[in-house]
């Protein structure tokens, strides 16, 4: 017997046309997002709680809604990162039941970025290319450059010149050709996508973009599994090109469907930093066209694309589902990351920041009320965007090596909480 | 006045596989029209039915998005390159 087909077709996100499931991503009648589409019905059949819980603890546990045709062979130990009782932020925001979803400690390069590049390399095996390419604003390129390392593609990862020396550094140590673009994140894609058009490489957000989108989704299934199968009644989720937010409701749709969640309503909100928020500005001038942004200007550089292509679906993902959107400066992304890291021992990049202070905006304005669960999503590691707080947090407090200078530092007023 | 457009790769099967094409005009509107009546039916693939942009569709003159200048009105002139991209995902 044929093992059932799970993954069936892509689709226009627009005009709802079927393209084969080839590495192609817009569609050719009116430029749409090309989507991953399943067969629901054999996916009810197959996929239950007992089984999802019978295997390994990585993404792949949610197989069965994911773009591949066989078993995964890139980033196996992907995902499953932990879901945090976060009750010293709760106390500080003032809230009941608050949750932090951690992908600081993804597999292999600490962002949620390693999810999406999985599933586009898995595929890319599936579709025999041997080069793989992206265009990022830093954590996409750290992941393709590391799965394909342990994959043996060989790959290209195309950046704005100007991004955080950590993140730069976080590519080249793999071995990858990493291409420094003198220009904005936008004009870097505008040439990937040039590229793309030319050379039969496999751009993980160009031409594999409708595989590499679905990985997205495991953050949510995960969410869901980790709460006892329910949804968080609301949940904050950073945004850049919008992706990751359309995904995260794209998981709650299914696994409500697919009967693996119990009933129930998610609000989802997005968070940007002032510096870059041509989404939010839509959101809170109560309009669906997004104005670009031509020059971003902010620490959060891995959510620095002015021409977001998802940020029409993200404001409608968040007006449908009763969310809104938010956004904070610099300074208040430092002070967020910082609050994170002293209530509950999670070191965040600046993306992670923009969240915190962006649920605690919505918290305090009562956007979101304070009796509900809430999910922060944290996408990526500290360590990443050093250079955004070094300056921030003070200096290692030096002395010679005697009691005698210990205890007199001990007399000195010290950090208590 | 000719000016060279670059295809995206999806709407090269209307310009016989060409990459770059010519067009004419002093407007971006009127380079669309002109591409049009060379490959028909390309219009239609770039602009809605109200004659916007479509809102997956970026149109560049140079280097700059024509939405940051004056969208379908921008000027064009002659040593203009005008590129039509796809729309992308994040990073």
């Amino acid at each position: 017997m044929d093992k059932p087909r799970f993954f069936s077709h892509l689709r226009c996100r627009e005009c709802g046309r079927h393209y084969q499931k080839e590495a192609v991503h817009v569609c050719e009648f009116d430029f749409g997002p090309l989507e991953a589409a399943y067969d629901y019905d054999a996916i009810g059949k197959s996929l239950t709680r007992d089984l999802i819980l019978s295997r390994p603890q990585s993404m792949w546990r949610y197989r069965e809604l994911l773009p591949i045709e066989n078993e995964p062979t890139v980033g196996l130990q992907t995902g499953f990162t932990p879901l945090i009782r976060a009750r010293r932020l709760a106390e500080r925001f003032g809230v009941d039941e608050l949750y932090i979803k951690n992908d600081t400690v993804n597999y292999p390069t600490l962002s949620f970025k390693d999810r999406v590049v999985s599933v586009a390399l898995s595929r890319a095996k599936e579709l025999g290319i041997d080069t793989v390419a992206c265009a990022s604003t830093g954590n996409l390129a750290n992941s393709v450059a590391a799965n394909a390392a342990s994959a043996g593609f060989r790959s290209f990862v195309l950046i704005p010149a100007d991004l955080e020396p950590s993140k730069i550094l976080g590519s080249l140590i793999f071995g990858t050709n990493v291409i420094g673009i003198q220009g904005a994140y936008d004009q870097v894609n505008r040439l990937c996508s040039e590229i793309a058009g030319k050379y039969p490489w496999g751009f993980v957000n160009v031409n594999l973009r409708p595989y590499y989108a679905e990985g997205s989704k495991t953050m949510g299934f995960e969410i869901i599994e980790q709460l006892g199968w329910r949804l968080p009644r609301h949940i904050v989720v950073p945004m850049a090109s919008g992706s990751l937010l359309t995904k995260i409701r794209k998981s709650f749709n299914e696994f409500s469907k697919l009967g693996l969640a119990e009933p129930g309503e998610s609000s989802i909100y997005g968070a940007q930093a002032s510096g870059c928020s041509p989404i939010t500005t839509a959101v809170k001038n109560n309009t669906e066209v997004v104005h670009p942004v031509p020059r971003p200007h902010t620490i959060a550089k891995s959510l620095s694309i002015g021409t977001p292509a998802d940020g029409y679906y993200a404001i409608r993902t968040m007006k449908e589902t009763g969310g809104t959107a938010e956004d904070c400066s610099d300074p208040e992304i430092i002070d967020a990351i910082k609050l994170l890291a002293e209530t509950e021992g999670i070191f965040t990049e600046t993306a992670g920041g923009v969240t915190v202070a962006c649920a605690q905006k919505l918290i305090e304005s009562g956007c979101i009320p304070r009796h509900e669960s809430i999910v922060l999503c944290v996408t990526g590691h500290g360590l990443k965007t050093q250079e955004a707080v070094i300056d921030k947090v003070g200096s290692a407090m030096l002395i010679r090596p005697t009691m005698k200078e210990f205890e007199s530092l001990l007399e000195q007023p010290i950090q208590t909480h | 006045m000719a000016i060279p457009v670059r295809i995206p790769t999806p709407l090269r099967k209307l310009t016989q596989n060409q990459e770059i094409v010519e067009a004419d005009g002093t407007t971006i509107r009127e380079v669309i029209d002109s591409l049009d009546r060379t490959y028909p039916g390309l219009k239609e693939r770039i602009c809605d039915d109200q004659d916007h942009i479509r809102r997956f569709v970026n149109v560049f003159l140079n280097d700059e998005d024509v939405r940051f200048l004056k969208e379908s009105e921008t000027p064009v002139a002659s040593g203009d390159e005008v590129s039509i991209v796809p729309a992308i995902a994040g990073g």
